[in-house]
This record gives C-alpha cells, sequence and structure tokens, in this order.
C-alpha cells in the first residue's frame, strides 16, 4: 500500500456485454482527498465503471488500482465504502442488525461495531429507527442507513451511485454535510450522480463520460470559471466601439441597448467596463451570468442524453 | 471466517422469514398425524396379537416406518429445493448482493456460507422429522429400523446433493428457471428409479437390463433417488431385504461406489457453483 498513490487510477478500462460495449477506455485518476464527480447521462456507463471499480463485473481490457492496489484485490475492499445506486438491503434484519452484519463483514471487533454502529445511526438521523426493520424504512431511510453501512469502516475511500436520487432536500443537504466531513477528514470521494446541483455543491474535480467513455476531466473551479456570458446595457455604443469590444469578446450580439458578450474569463470584466465608458457609452448595467454545470453538462455531452 | 457471517444470516434469514417456523408446524402437524395413525394401526394389529406371530408384528412396523420416511424424504427434499432456490439468484437479481460482494469478502465465502446455513437448517429439519418418526415408532412399541443412523446420514447426503445443485443453479439461472432445473432433475433420477424397480421385475430379460441401465444412467445425472433407495434399504427388514420387494425400495440397492459418486458429485456441484459464481458479473 502505497498513501502516496491515487486514489484510483485506471488505464483504458472497458467492457463489453457480448456486441455492446458499455464502457470504453476508461482512463481516470482521481487523487487522495478530493471530491470526484462522474457525471454523465443514463445509460452512459457510470454504474459499470463503478461496478468494474469494485469487482463486481470483470474487467473486459485494460487495468486499474485502488488505493494503490490492483482491482480485485479482496483486502483494499476493507478501505473502501460503497453505497450501490439500487440499494437493496436484507429488509427484515433491523437497521442496528444490518450495520452489525456489515461490521462482521468487515471484521470489526465487538466494541468497535457497537461504537461505529451508535454514531453512524446518530449521522444519518435514524437513531430512533434503530429498532425498526428495514422492510419498514422509506426509501429515503434506506438510502440513510445505506449510507451509513457504506461508512462503517471508517474508509479511505467512498463510492457513492447516486447517493442523493431518494432524498427529501433535508437529506440531500445531510449528504452533503457528510460529503464535506469526509473531505476534511482526508477521505476521498467518488460521486456517481446525475444531480448536477449536487455535484456542483460537493465536487472538487468532475468527469464527463458519454457513451461509455470520458469525453472531459476537468476541476469544477475550471470549468465553472471559463468562459462568461455577459449581459450589457448600454446606450449611445457607437459601432466602431460596438466593433472594439472583440479585443475581449469571443463571441458577442446587440440587440438595441442590450448587449449580449462571451468573455473568456471573469478577469477581462474590469477592462470591458472601463473600454466601454472610455468610448462615451453610457453603461446602466453588466451582469456576468454564471455558467451553471448543468449548461455546461448540456453542452459537452450535448442534448441526446447520450441514447 | 466471512462463511460462518454468511451462513448465521442465512440461518437466521430462514428463522426470521418463518420458514423454520413453518416447516416446525407443519413437521409437527405431519409428525401428529403420522403418530395417531400408526397408534390406531399398531392397536388394531396388537390384539390379533395372538394370531400373529412377533415376526409379521415386526413387518408390519416396518412398512409404516418405512412409509413415514418415504414422505421425510420427499418433505426434506421440497424443504430443500424450496428454501435454496432463491437464494443466490433472487439476491443478483434485487442487487441485495451489491452490498456484500463490494465488502472484503471473497466469492466463495458468499457460497460456501449459503451452504454451510442451509446445511446447519436442514439438518435440523431432517432430525426433527426422520428422528421424529423413528422415536416415535420406538417410544410406541420398542421396534427400531435396522440401521437408522445409516439411512437418516445417506438422506441427509440426498437433501446436500439437492442443495448443492440449486445453489450451483442460482449463479446463472432465474429462481424460476432454477426451480424447474433441480425439479426435473429430480424427477428424471426419480422416474429413473422406478423404471430400474419395476424393470428388475424382468430378471434375465433384455428389458430388465436396459431398464437397470436406465436407473444407473439417471443416478449419474442425479444421484438423489439412489441415495433414498440406499436408505430404505438400511430402513427394511431383513425379511423384507430377502424377498427383493418393496413399494419404497428395489430389490437392487446401490453400492458403496454410488455414495461415494454422490459424494463427488454434490462437492463438484458446490465448486462449479463457486467458480461461475466468482466468474460472473453481478
Amino acid at each position: 500500500m502505497s498513501s502516496s498513490s491515487p486514489a484510483i487510477e485506471t488505464h483504458h478500462l472497458s467492457k463489453s456485454f457480448g456486441d455492446k460495449i458499455a464502457v470504453r477506455d476508461l482512463s481516470l485518476c482521481v487523487e487522495r482527498g478530493e471530491v470526484f464527480g462522474f457525471l454523465g447521462p443514463n445509460g452512459a456507463g457510470k454504474t459499470t465503471s463503478v461496478k468494474m471499480l469494485l469487482d463486481l463485473v470483470q474487467v473486459s481490457s485494460g487495468s486499474g488500482t485502488l488505493l494503490g492496489e490492483p482491482l480485485g484485490d479482496p483486502a483494499t475492499r476493507a478501505r473502501i465504502g460503497f453505497l450501490p445506486e439500487h440499494f437493496r438491503f436484507h429488509d427484515w434484519l433491523t437497521a442496528v442488525e444490518f450495520l452489525h452484519l456489515h461490521a462482521d463483514l468487515y471484521r470489526m471487533s465487538a466494541e468497535q461495531k457497537n461504537l461505529r454502529t451508535g454514531e453512524l445511526l446518530e449521522l444519518v438521523g435514524l437513531l430512533p429507527h434503530s429498532q425498526k426493520k428495514l422492510r419498514e424504512f422509506s426509501k429515503g431511510m434506506l438510502q440513510r442507513i445505506g449510507l451509513a453501512q457504506a461508512l462503517l469502516n471508517q474508509p479511505e475511500l467512498v463510492i457513492l451511485d447516486e447517493p442523493t436520487s431518494g432524498l427529501d432536500p433535508v437529506g440531500r443537504r445531510l449528504v452533503r454535510d457528510i460529503i464535506r466531513d469526509l473531505r476534511q477528514q482526508g477521505t476521498t470521494v467518488f460521486l456517481n450522480s446525475h444531480l448536477l446541483s449536487e455535484v456542483e455543491i460537493t465536487c472538487d474535480r468532475v468527469a464527463f463520460i458519454k457513451h461509455g467513455e470520458v469525453i472531459r476531466t476537468s476541476s469544477l473551479q475550471g470549468l465553472l470559471e471559463g468562459e462568461l456570458s455577459v449581459d450589457v446595457r448600454v446606450r449611445n455604443l457607437t459601432e466602431s466601439a460596438f466593433e472594439g469590444l472583440k479585443q475581449w469578446s469571443i463571441s458577442q450580439r446587440r440587440d438595441g441597448d442590450h448587449l449580449s458578450l462571451t468573455l473568456s474569463g471573469e478577469a477581462d470584466l474590469p477592462a470591458v467596463n472601463r473600454y466601454l465608458v472610455q468610448q462615451g457609452a453610457d453603461v446602466y448595467a453588466l451582469r456576468p451570468q454564471h455558467v451553471s454545470l448543468e449548461e455546461l453538462f448540456i453542452e459537452i455531452v450535448g442534448t441526446d442524453g447520450g441514447l | 471466517m466471512s462463511a460462518l457471517v454468511i451462513a448465521s444470516l442465512t440461518f437466521r434469514e430462514a428463522a426470521r422469514r418463518r420458514i423454520l417456523l413453518a416447516a416446525l408446524i407443519l413437521g409437527l402437524m405431519f409428525l401428529v398425524v403420522y403418530a395417531l395413525g400408526f397408534h390406531y394401526i399398531s392397536r388394531d394389529i396388537e390384539k390379533e396379537l395372538s394370531t400373529m406371530g412377533l415376526l409379521q408384528l415386526n413387518e408390519m412396523r416396518n412398512f409404516m416406518l418405512m412409509a413415514g420416511m418415504y414422505v421425510v424424504n420427499f418433505l426434506t427434499v421440497m424443504m430443500t429445493v424450496l428454501t435454496s432456490v432463491d437464494t443466490l439468484s433472487g439476491e443478483i437479481l434485487s442487487g441485495t448482493i451489491h452490498t456484500l460482494v463490494s465488502k472484503p469478502i471473497r466469492r466463495w465465502e458468499i457460497v460456501f456460507g449459503k451452504w454451510l446455513g442451509f446445511v446447519g437448517m436442514l439438518t435440523l429439519y431432517l432430525l426433527m422429522m426422520g428422528g421424529g418418526v423413528m422415536g416415535y415408532i420406538y417410544l410406541r412399541s420398542g421396534y427400531s429400523a435396522p440401521n437408522p443412523w445409516s439411512a437418516l446420514a445417506l438422506m441427509w447426503l440426498n437433501s446436500l446433493v439437492l442443495l448443492s445443485v440449486s445453489l450451483l443453479g442460482g449463479t446463472r439461472l432465474s429462481t424460476l428457471a432454477n426451480g424447474v432445473m433441480v425439479f426435473g432433475l429430480y424427477g428424471v433420477a426419480f422416474i429413473g428409479g422406478w423404471i430400474e424397480q419395476i424393470g428388475s421385475f424382468a430378471g434375465n430379460l433384455s428389458a430388465g437390463q436396459t431398464t437397470v441401465n436406465i436407473g444407473i444412467l439417471t443416478s449419474l445425472v442425479m444421484p438423489s433417488e439412489a441415495l433414498w433407495k440406499r436408505a430404505a434399504h438400511e430402513l427394511q427388514s431383513p425379511l423384507v431385504a430377502a424377498l427383493g420387494f418393496s413399494p419404497f425400495a428395489a430389490g437392487s440397492y446401490p453400492s458403496l461406489a454410488m455414495i461415494i459418486y454422490s459424494v463427488l458429485f454434490m462437492m463438484t456441484a458446490v465448486g462449479l457453483a463457486v467458480r461461475l459464481f466468482s466468474q460472473r458479473d453481478l
């Protein structure tokens, strides 16, 4: 084990089911301690990729490591937590029994088991329901208990497959808080989600996957701080002054007093403002439009949903 | 050992889902009905004791015991297949298996753990049912089958063979297809055994030899009926054995080689189940 090795590293991982290629040439590097978002439309191969990482499905070609160890190493799984997308548990168990079962699989001592079970039930807000059978749980409660089992072993790497899909706003906030705490503790989080607003709040870096292929990987800050749309309301702007904006704008459009500019970054805003004033224009408003991750997602992945 | 955690989970699941409770209640019902029947029949027969020798009396008791154990064997087969047929395929289909497999556990431990859990459950069931039938007869009349423990061990092996085949099918087939497969194989072995039994009366005729060969062949495909025949042989009275015919056992009984084959068959089925489950995508 090497703590300096990436949490997840894959080289050209591929998975085929017969003629259908589910994942093609997946090369990723997720550093220790980062919260990494894995984004893509339905059917893009996200869940299959996660399953390959966890040895739930066999890799057709390529290689990879988790926490510095080759994929499929059972001992490494003692250092990983996983919440599956379609969480189905042994619903005849109570919440406490369920966590004890998984603690036993992690080979935790009785003392550790009891301690962690109590801590986690409190963390996910299920302490009052600890003796309830899982079959009596709502979808949100099941997701919470699933999250608790993923954190039982104080993992170095947590893989969460759609962790907020069944949760109400309070539950989502809880997951966000847990992810934030995990990041502060230095735990790596691999977040597979299509809820982009959640990813935007929680992730450090993201990868976009489409048709089983990673089409872009970037830091979230880099993505969101890239091109900037700016709405400008201005009067007395000459045509030559409008043309002069091209020194900053990537694209520009004029509709009466309204200008729509696309700048290469936020840093150009003061210069544009100064230029307009120097050209004698009356600037009434200059509003940068922050590009949401959703807009970027559609721009990168396309509107066909990857289908 | 994680296999023991899975074994305990499997056993507890049977208890919590009231499978054990249902088996216990219905098993007790069977034993009560059986005991009542044996009691009243024995009472009538014992009245005739003056005209009937002890040998004849014990033959009647043995017949009743064989009838009871025949049903116990059948119920154990049903219990084995119906409880285990869904255990792997159901968890694979529902995705329950994902949280288990992603833990530091090897896949063989999951298969072996489930196998162990069912073995524990079926052992208790067989001891309760078989022990109940033979125990009651002993307490009521003092009669004991010639080799009761050997018979129970063979019936137990029969149950384990079916369990192993059921687990093997569950690694690749849906629950329904697996149930059809296991019961189908059991049916083939069952009819093969009867063909062999009826054909054995043909003596040296070529049809007789052919039917015996069919019986042997079906026993190789699924040794369940052969194991029951051997168990019945261990239970039947020396007189019936000498006469060579009973509704519950064939004149010729499977050899030790067939028992060894059955053990190997079971081990191969478990080994294949582990292999196929380890290789499959979940």
